[in-house]
């Protein structure tokens, strides 16, 4: 069963205009689907997986351990695959100019990370939990907190991106986008609360894993 | 032995300008400047779309987003087709298609791309009576 939401999604307004009408075509896998781009240690910078170093002070908010494990559909996992993240601040504001939320900006905060995944396939972020924000889809329309997450894989069938949310949200039965996902798969977006991964007297931790696509075989 | 359930799409939204910052994609003689228009069904520019360029041989890979118009463009190795993802607010999921050369034949006529002075256009269509063809892999 496909897990993905329809591209054609009413109650998401934005998609109105934005979605093709007409089916895909079949597209067989050759060399440029079976394939992707491969990054190294030189695309990451020192404090990128580290959201609340990356300015003088530390940002205000929820400070927490964000990781899981990233495999492909066969559950292999995905080593040295590049994770990019960025999200709301603790106050649900983004630092990004076309956000208009007047909610306070945080300084030391600016909530875009990346990092590699190790040999095992796992990748680990410290930051802090992101804020709810309105965004006038609908009467009094709120966004569950989350955070975005783009992953590459190994080939471009892999390629995905997504949201990360929180477990138990109030905010999940109103949001569209969320709902936009089949009902038997919405789970697989929701972190669980991990006591285990916590760091005590310092921060409280969510797990996320990933599945992307199967990895395609390239045939001769 | 149970397979791991596909983890779902959901869309980029409208702030992903930090978090999938663009990547400019290769420089030099055999490479080619790659550019059009994003553009929603009433022919509207998306301002707040990403263009993902792909090809294997040699390696080219580069991203690109969208101006206020809708227009992108990044650079790639000159070959007979890139793959392209289109990502965007409203999009729940990218979508995928391709740009052909100027000139080639046999494909859909959306996914051929002109002649500029400094390289290949090509508009995407994301609905509309242009509407560009997608493919599902």
């Amino acid at each position: 069963m496909n897990p993905d939401p329809p591209l054609n999604w009413p109650e998401y307004r934005s998609s109105a205009l934005r979605h093709p009408t007409k089916p895909p075509v079949p597209l067989p896998p050759g060399r440029s689907e079976l394939t992707g781009p491969v990054f190294g240690e030189s695309a990451i910078g020192p404090t990128d997986a580290d959201l609340t170093r990356q300015h003088a002070g530390e940002p205000l908010g929820e400070r927490i351990v964000v990781h899981g494990r990233v495999v492909d559909g066969d559950g292999r996992p995905l080593p040295h695959t590049l994770v990019e993240v960025w999200q709301a601040n603790a106050a649900g504001r983004y630092h990004h100019d076309a956000d208009r939320h007047p909610a306070p900006l945080d300084p030391n905060f600016t909530g875009t990370g990346r990092c590699l995944t190790g040999a095992d396939g796992r990748y680990r972020f410290v930051t802090v939990k992101p804020g709810a924000y309105p965004w006038k889809n609908h009467d009094n329309a709120w966004r569950p907190a989350h955070i975005h997450f783009s992953l590459f894989g190994r080939a471009f069938t892999q390629r995905l991106v997504t949201q990360m949310y929180f477990p138990g949200d109030p905010l999940f039965d109103q949001d569209p986008i969320f709902n936009s996902v089949p009902e038997f798969a919405r789970h697989r977006l929701v972190s669980a609360f991990d006591l285990a991964h916590t760091v005590p007297e310092w921060a409280l931790a969510y797990r996320f894993d990933i599945v992307l696509r199967a990895t395609p075989v390239e045939t001769p | 032995v149970t397979t791991p359930s596909t983890t779902p799409s959901q869309t980029v939204g409208p702030f992903f300008a930090a978090g999938m910052p663009p990547v400019p994609g290769p420089d030099g003689p055999d490479t080619v400047l790659l550019s059009g228009r994003v553009l929603d069904g009433d022919g509207a520019g998306v301002p707040d779309a990403v263009v993902e360029a792909w090809h294997p041989d040699p390696p080219s890979f580069a991203r690109a987003q969208t101006s206020p118009d809708g227009s992108w463009e990044l650079r790639a190795c000159r070959a007979p087709y890139v793959n392209l993802s289109v990502f965007a607010r409203g999009l729940l999921n990218r979508v995928v298609t391709r740009l052909y050369a100027p000139g080639t034949t046999g494909v859909d006529p959306s996914l051929v791309s002109r002649a500029t002075p400094d390289g290949y256009a090509l508009d995407i269509h994301l609905q509309g009576p242009d509407e560009t063809v997608f493919f599902a892999l």
